[in-house]
């Protein structure tokens, strides 16, 4: 946070998330909520490249904001007329779903600013993780090595794709 | 031939009846029944050689001394208990008596594999359903018989009398889908398995007091040890008696109910439903002499343990009686022939019984005039009852029905039929030289050295016996012209049906002529027999007197018997009705047992047991009910339920950590 | 201070789980519950040990994870959507007891 440019960076994301976050869940119109999630999650990928993570925030958006919100989209094109709009929500599920998130919040909120020293904490140096390391990290199997859960990932990927065609496949 | 192979005698039928069971059922049935005939040929063939070298051999320790040993000729261990000191073996054991079985098993199985060839078949010669299952239950029956003959302990033979009975109940249940077959089969089936209920505990108290279930100890062959043993433990007593008395007692009533004693012979009349090559088989050869044999086996202590002995005795003189006095009028030819087998099974088992006490040299050698006869008895016997059934089947099968009303003046249409019946009614009535009359013979002189009145009494039966089966003999072939049933006139049957009765009939005619008592005695030693010339004439008188007697009455038809009948109708009836034995037992069974033990044990089960477990299940059930309603399926509600607890849970975590 | 958006993003996945009535919208609020925890991790990481990626390969399987989960959920979705017409989470009732 040592940079004025840093903290600019960190408050147009923050906001960004606060405020998309909030209208995705409230907004009527189901593809409008699928677009601001489109935005959150850009900005998280934002937050992952200001961290220096840059595959991360590539892998954010190629999945999430290339992959997953296209399914959203179509998900949504296939089930809904255009121009539907979301039934009025009920009252008493409003109610409690606003005290569980404003607990929640409050609790945690609690709890991170007991704990505030890591806030403002300036970043270390990450050294130099290359594209290359990162994919031998994958695919190695020392301490450090990801190998069985990428391949646990990658049966579950498989099992996935045959789980969707057989579940979503017409009769 | 080596004595080893004796085993081979019985892998041959066990091995025919799985490859029948399993493989015939596929093949057409003829070839099935062919086969099942030449593997009883070999076998007997066997059996046959196996019996030879053992009686007249020498080379392999049959003789030591002038006296028959008991050799085993395979033995394996099967289980041990109590610290290998009660070890139970199974094995072969030869000895007189079970070589002698073997022949007479073989060759009584054998007839009855070929009749049936023809038997089992309709009159164009095609077998009937169920063909390849039959063979495949001989084969079983004959392995479980031949297997208990050589058993070599107490243990080993209980295994093979089950088998028995599990055999002869697939055998008499054989037309399944008739439901007298059906109660036929659990009848005998129930009764044989209660009395080897008291035959279990009888080898339990007996192994238990003389640590061994090997024939070969209890017969103290192997020293004097268990037999001081059994010895010691006559002294202790229960109830009055010696618990080796009771042992053999309990024994005594699982062969009596194999051997169908009164009064557990209910089960052998209606057994008659199986077709009739079987009850040959069953009923006249071999299932029902496995009591006698089992007696026979254990004859050495039975000498011992008097108490027994008086038992056996009493029992087997009063079915002698009883069976002979019911066959008298049994219109049923087939039923009549079941309770002439009583009645010659009491003899063999009365003759056991008495061969103790004739001289007062208790278990001397002379002791075994009885037994030998017993056994003489049980191999005649064997033969002409066989041959008697299987004529008994050859005119069923001509005239389609087991009454006398509709057979009358075969001897006409049935030659040969007729002449082995005759020769089998003669050698079971005891007239010379038929097989009957030497050991029949034996018996009677055996009988009236233990006592007058036992003579006389066994005596008489053998007059029934002649009369009784004069009777069945002149209602068939004579009586009265036949009168034709049907297109067909009854023929004698093809072949295979006339070739056993043939054989059968010749080993009739000189069966008696084998010097039993050379071969077949309780200790092995031979025994000197010799005509006892005036019981002998007095027995041939008394038979002829039974004949005589029954030629009058019923060689032409007249109104004789009719009378009689109608002179003593309360006595004619009550044999007739088997003396209202089935009844009693109805009573017993239905009345008393069922409604008085059974009824309140079943209420207590269906009312107290499953009520409470249906109380357990009601509770259950609405328990569930009351709290179904929490599982609505709504997912949300069950996120909100969830962090209302996340939340709480942090929110106290926080807390103790804030306060502490 | 990452933290705090992450929050706020997570309560408003929570509220849109619970209030939404369409399993789609329901669907995108979990992404965000997903998508805060994803930053946690790799705010946790980043601060604390920075040397290490530990926390970022928990990220990248679970974003490949979430991938997964979200396509199977849309299959599920439109094959409900094929039975009943529908995608309202409360008409949903065929299956329920």
């Amino acid at each position: 946070m040592e940079s004025l440019g840093n903290v600019i960076m960190y408050v147009i994301i923050a906001l960004t998330i606060i405020v998309f976050s909030v209208l995705a869940v409230t907004t009527k119109k189901i593809l409008r909520s699928a677009t601001y999630l489109l935005f959150v999650l850009l900005a998280t990928a934002a937050i992952y490249f200001q961290m220096d993570y840059e595959f991360l925030g590539a892998t954010q958006i190629a999945v999430y904001a290339g992959g997953i919100v296209v399914l959203f989209v179509f998900a949504i094109m296939l089930t809904h007329k255009p121009g539907d709009d979301a039934q009025p929500l009920e009252s008493h599920k409003r109610i409690a779903g606003i005290i569980a998130c404003a607990t929640g919040v409050v609790l945690c909120g609690v709890a991170l600013f007991s704990y505030a020293k890591f806030c403002g904490k300036s970043l270390l140096a990450t050294g130099d993780f290359t594209i290359d390391q990162l994919g031998e990290a994958l695919l190695s199997t020392d301490k450090f090595g990801y190998l069985l859960p990428f391949e646990a990932v990658s049966v579950l990927l498989l099992a996935c794709i045959i789980g969707g065609v057989v579940i979503a496949r017409k009769r | 031939m080596p004595l080893s192979s004796t085993i081979i005698v019985l892998a041959i039928p066990f091995f025919m009846f799985l490859f029948l069971g399993l493989v015939g059922v596929k093949m057409p049935r003829k070839i099935t029944g062919v086969i099942g005939v030449l593997a009883m040929a070999v076998t007997t063939v066997w059996a046959y050689a196996i019996a030879f070298t053992y009686f007249f051999g020498t080379d392999q320790g049959q003789v030591v001394d002038g006296v028959r040993q008991q050799l085993v000729t395979t033995d394996w261990t099967w289980l041990s208990f109590y610290a290998n000191k009660m070890i139970v073996r199974l094995g072969v054991l030869l000895d007189p008596i079970s070589a002698m079985m073997l022949v007479v098993i073989t060759t009584v199985s054998f007839m009855v594999h070929l009749y049936s060839l023809g038997y089992m078949s309709d009159h164009e010669g095609n077998p009937e359903k169920g063909f390849q299952r039959y063979y495949a239950d001989l084969a079983l029956f004959t392995f479980s018989m031949l297997g208990l003959v050589v058993s070599t302990n107490i243990f080993q033979m209980f295994v093979f009398f089950e088998m028995v009975g599990v055999s002869s109940y697939l055998l008499i249940g054989f037309y399944y889908g008739q439901q007298p077959a059906n109660h036929a089969s659990k009848k005998a089936f129930i009764v044989t398995r209660l009395a080897d209920l008291f035959f279990l505990i009888g080898i339990m108290v007996l192994s238990y007091y003389t640590e061994t279930f090997d024939f070969k100890d209890l017969m103290g062959a192997n020293g004097q040890s268990v037999m001081s043993m059994f010895k010691n433990s006559q002294a202790i007593t229960f109830m009055g008696c010696s618990v080796t008395g009771w042992a053999l007692t309990f024994i005594f009533i699982g062969g009596a109910g194999k051997s169908a004693m009164y009064p557990l012979h209910i089960w052998l009349p209606d057994a008659m439903e199986g077709p009739t090559p079987v009850s040959a088989l069953i009923h006249a050869a071999t299932m029902v002499v496995a009591g006698v044999f089992l007696v026979a086996r254990l004859f050495p202590l039975y000498i011992v343990e008097q108490g027994a002995m008086d038992i056996i005795c009493v029992v087997g003189a009063f079915t002698a009686f009883y069976a002979a006095a019911v066959a008298c009028t049994q219109s049923d030819i087939k039923r009549a022939l079941a309770f002439s087998t009583i009645s010659q099974i009491a003899f063999m088992m009365t003759s056991l019984a008495v061969s103790t006490a004739q001289n007062q040299l208790i278990g001397g050698h002379e002791a075994g005039l009885g037994y030998m006869a017993s056994m003489f008895h049980l191999f005649t016997h064997a033969m002409f009852k066989a041959l008697l059934f299987l004529c008994a089947g050859a005119i069923i099968h001509a005239v389609h029905s087991n009454e006398n009303s509709k057979m009358h003046g075969l001897h006409k249409y049935m030659p040969i039929t007729s002449i082995a019946f005759l020769i089998g009614c003669l050698a079971i009535a005891g007239i010379p030289p038929f097989a009957g009359f030497f050991s029949k013979d034996e018996i009677l002189v055996a009988c009236y050295e233990k006592g007058i009145g036992w003579g006389l009494w066994m005596s008489m039966v053998a007059g029934m016996t002649a009369f009784y089966m004069f009777r069945i003999y002149y209602l068939i072939f004579f009586w009265k012209k036949h009168e034709v049933h049907g297109e067909h006139a009854p023929k004698d049957q093809p072949w295979t049906m006339t070739v056993p009765l043939i054989v059968l009939a010749l080993i009739s005619c000189v069966a008696g002529f084998v010097p039993f008592g050379d071969l077949v005695t309780w200790d092995g030693k031979a025994l000197e027999t010799h005509m006892n010339w005036p019981i002998a004439g007095a027995s041939v008188g008394i038979a002829l007197i039974g004949i005589a007697l029954a030629t009058v009455m019923y060689r032409k038809e007249n109104p004789l018997p009719d009378k009689l009948a109608t002179m003593f109708k309360g006595l004619w009836t009550a044999s007739y009705r088997r003396f209202y034995m089935d009844e009693l037992y109805q009573f017993i069974t239905h009345k008393i047992i069922f409604q008085g033990i059974s009824k309140p044990i079943a209420w207590f089960d269906r009312t107290i047991i499953d009520g409470f477990f249906n109380l357990l299940g009601n509770v259950t059930n609405s328990a569930s009910w009351s709290i179904r309603k929490m599982q609505s399926g709504n997912v949300q509600g069950y996120v909100s339920y969830y962090i209302i607890g996340a939340v709480l849970l942090a929110a106290v975590t926080g807390v103790v950590i804030l306060c502490f | 201070m990452y933290l705090i958006p992450s929050l706020i993003m997570f309560g408003c996945g929570v509220y849109g789980f619970i209030t939404r009535k369409n399993m789609i919208a329901i669907l995108i609020s979990l992404e965000l519950m997903l998508n805060s925890v994803d930053i946690n991790f790799v705010v946790f990481n980043r601060y604390l040990y920075p040397a290490q990626h530990d926390g970022m390969f928990f990220t990248l399987f679970a974003i490949a994870i979430a991938a997964a989960e979200t396509a199977v959920a849309i299959a599920i979705i439109i094959n409900v959507y094929r039975v009943v017409k529908n995608v309202d989470i409360n008409q949903i009732t065929k299956m329920k007891f």
